[in-house]
């Protein structure tokens, strides 16, 4: 089911949660609502779901006005941040709640609705945990019980608070890639919170940049890394280095090979890490940057420098390299080394 | 350097003599805890038992027989049936509305649920006086409707409803507010009702608590003195609750009687407090 959000606005008291959101969502994509905390993307998800009322503005779930649907009646399925398991009762119950409080119409029979559970419990890898209560489960665990439940009662989007919010890395690594795969499954419309922009990169089909309650950009995961609309998406998807050219960055960053219109005065170059070469300094004229620490990140290393510029000591850039190149390279602590910028995208 | 290689034999003693210590504080405190309750608690509950037992089982039971103790214990019960349910349901809705929703007053809200326990039982009683008495506020308007209010049953219900209400909210709000509303949002995002997300998710949820909070207020609905006494009147076999007889038989020398009445609402504390424990032990389960 599309969702499609018009001119939504939201106050909390004299703070604007949500200011005129426009938002077009299309059939089966995974969505990663992504922004900092308190940039109002779970106020979002709220107001999707019928949680919580927008000041403004209106739902539409496949073209149809949802604004005053009750929670209970937008079909929708939510899966929130520490899973709302149901403590007194069995993971079975829990599954079958949705099922079991439809109207008598429409209510399926008590084998049938046993029959979906334990498929479900199935799908989610859990069926032999059927007869244990929520304490009795790790975080993962619950985490994908709630999922199962939430899908029981076959919504037409799922709605996702902070999933992997409260997980350990390792298992939040896992559950990543198997709601990835539940979701090419399942293909229903899915929309789910994070902070952790990696995660939203890995696991989304579409990313939505949120900031102070406005829309920054939306788009497939690459398109937001490669072409950031703004400084703010710059620095929050990937580590980019800023170079300032009011700041005396200019001259600098002419000897690295960087081409500058006239029309980029007043702005900032951002550079990401990988877009940054590395040679061994031939002579201590050419030579950008000091070589200063760096870091192993597996695959990559991190290499911080120091910039070897009058105007400006001590200021830190960051560059990475695969592990292998970095080897050959035979640098070390103290080397001084000549930088050559590949690519910078320029913001105000 | 001598102390160092004789770390034991130092040390030992020293450790010895806090625990001795210990011990010692730890008997005085615990003899002068168990000797207060003793004083206090064991022996005035030991007493009221002895004097209505004095003259004997059969004076015991005909002082409880005798038609104004009858309706006394009839009226008590009759004023708990009335005002417990009533107070759980505020208790709820209190709860409820102060841990659920953000309204304009809620602290106020909060504050004044607490009002019966800060104001004194004759003040709250005296209240009602002053609002339902013959020179009250609504007396003309009630003498001329024929409504009785003070120094009758109303009056006394009135008077346990305002003693008693806030014990069923005192106990769910801290749960509820703890608990949050994130697994009613689930039930409800799972296509429940209200009604169906309150019985199924909420009650389930709160009963220990629930029956913890109901449990209290009947034990003081049924032992609250000072304010009923205000709007009693005290008629025999009519506005005496049990309390009120127990005071009327003391002041009538009546001790049999007094002592006897005094038994089954000590005997009812007695219920309340393994009653109490169990439903404790239930929610610590929980």
């Amino acid at each position: 089911m599309s969702i499609l959000l018009s001119n939504i606005s939201k106050n909390f008291g004299k703070f604007s949660a949500l200011d005129h959101i426009n938002l077009e969502i299309p059939e089966g994509e995974l969505v990663a609502l992504l922004g900092p905390s308190g940039c109002g993307k779970t106020t979002l998800l709220r107001i999707i779901a019928g949680l919580e009322q927008a000041d403004e503005g209106r739902v539409l779930l496949s073209g149809e006005d949802k604004t005053d649907h009750h929670v209970s009646r937008r079909g929708i399925g939510f899966v929130f941040q520490h899973y709302a398991l149901f403590r007194h009762m069995t993971v079975f119950d829990n599954v079958a709640f949705g099922l079991r409080v439809k109207p008598k119409k429409t209510r399926p029979s008590e084998p049938e609705i046993a029959g979906k559970v334990h498929a479900l419990l199935e799908l989610v890898q859990l069926d032999w945990l059927h007869d244990r209560f929520p304490d009795q489960l790790s975080g993962g665990q619950r985490q994908r019980i709630a999922l199962a439940r939430a899908l029981a009662v076959e919504p037409s989007v799922l709605l996702l608070d902070e999933p992997f919010g409260a997980l350990d890395a390792s298992v939040r690594k896992d559950l990543r890639q198997w709601l990835r795969s539940l979701h090419h499954e399942l293909n229903v419309t899915s929309i789910f919170v994070t902070h952790d922009q990696e995660e939203a990169m890995e696991v989304a089909s579409q990313v939505v940049v949120l900031n102070h309650g406005r829309i920054e950009q939306q788009g497939a995961p690459s398109d937001i890394y490669d072409h950031p609309a703004n400084a703010f998406v710059s620095k929050f998807i990937g580590q980019t280095n800023v170079f300032s050219l009011e700041h005396h960055d200019t001259q600098w960053l002419q000897t690295t090979g960087l081409q500058i219109a006239d029309d980029r005065q007043g702005k900032t170059a951002h550079v990401r890490p990988h877009d940054i070469d590395i040679q061994k300094a031939s002579d201590d004229d050419s030579a950008q940057a000091i070589l200063k620490d760096w870091q192993h990140l597996g695959a990559l290393i991190r290499i911080e420098l120091v910039k070897n510029s009058p105007d400006h000591p001590n200021a830190t850039v960051y560059a990475e390299m695969p592990n292998e190149q970095f080897k050959q390279l035979q640098l070390h602590k103290g080397d001084k080394v000549s930088l050559r910028i590949r690519n910078a995208h320029w913001f105000h | 350097m001598n102390a160092m290689t004789n770390v034991h034999p130092v040390k030992a003693p020293t450790l010895q003599q806090a625990l001795h210590d210990t011990v010692w504080v730890r008997w005085l405190l615990t003899a002068v805890a168990v000797g207060f309750i003793a004083l206090f608690l064991c022996l005035p509950l030991a007493i009221v038992i002895f004097e209505a037992f004095a003259k004997g089982w059969e004076t015991y039971s005909a002082a409880l027989l005798q038609p104004d103790a009858q309706a006394a214990i009839g009226l008590t019960l009759l004023t708990a049936l009335a005002t417990v349910p009533l107070n759980t349901l505020f208790g709820l809705c209190a709860a409820w509305a102060v841990t659920r929703f953000e309204f304009f007053g809620k602290s106020l809200l909060m504050t004044l649920i607490d009002l019966p326990f800060s104001v004194s039982p004759v003040i709250s009683g005296l209240i009602f006086v002053l609002m339902f008495g013959a020179q009250g506020w609504f007396g003309p308007w009630l003498s001329e409707h024929d409504i009785k209010i003070i120094f009758a049953v109303p009056g006394i219900m009135l008077a346990t409803l305002f003693i008693t209400f806030p014990f069923v909210a005192r106990e769910l709000i801290p749960l509820m507010q703890e608990m949050g509303s994130e697994e009613e949002e689930a039930a409800l995002s799972l296509g429940a009702s209200g009604w169906k997300t309150f019985w199924q998710i909420t009650l389930p949820n709160i009963k220990w608590a629930l029956l913890y909070g109901v449990l209290l207020c009947n034990a003081r609905a049924m032992g609250e003195f000072g304010a009923v006494s205000v709007v009693s009147g005290h008629i025999r076999g009519m506005t005496n609750t049990l309390p009120l007889h127990v005071e009327v038989s003391y002041n009538e020398y009546d001790f049999v009687g007094a002592f006897a009445g005094a038994s089954i609402l000590a005997g009812l504390a007695i219920i309340t407090l393994i009653l109490k424990s169990v439903l404790e032990w239930q929610q610590g389960k929980h």
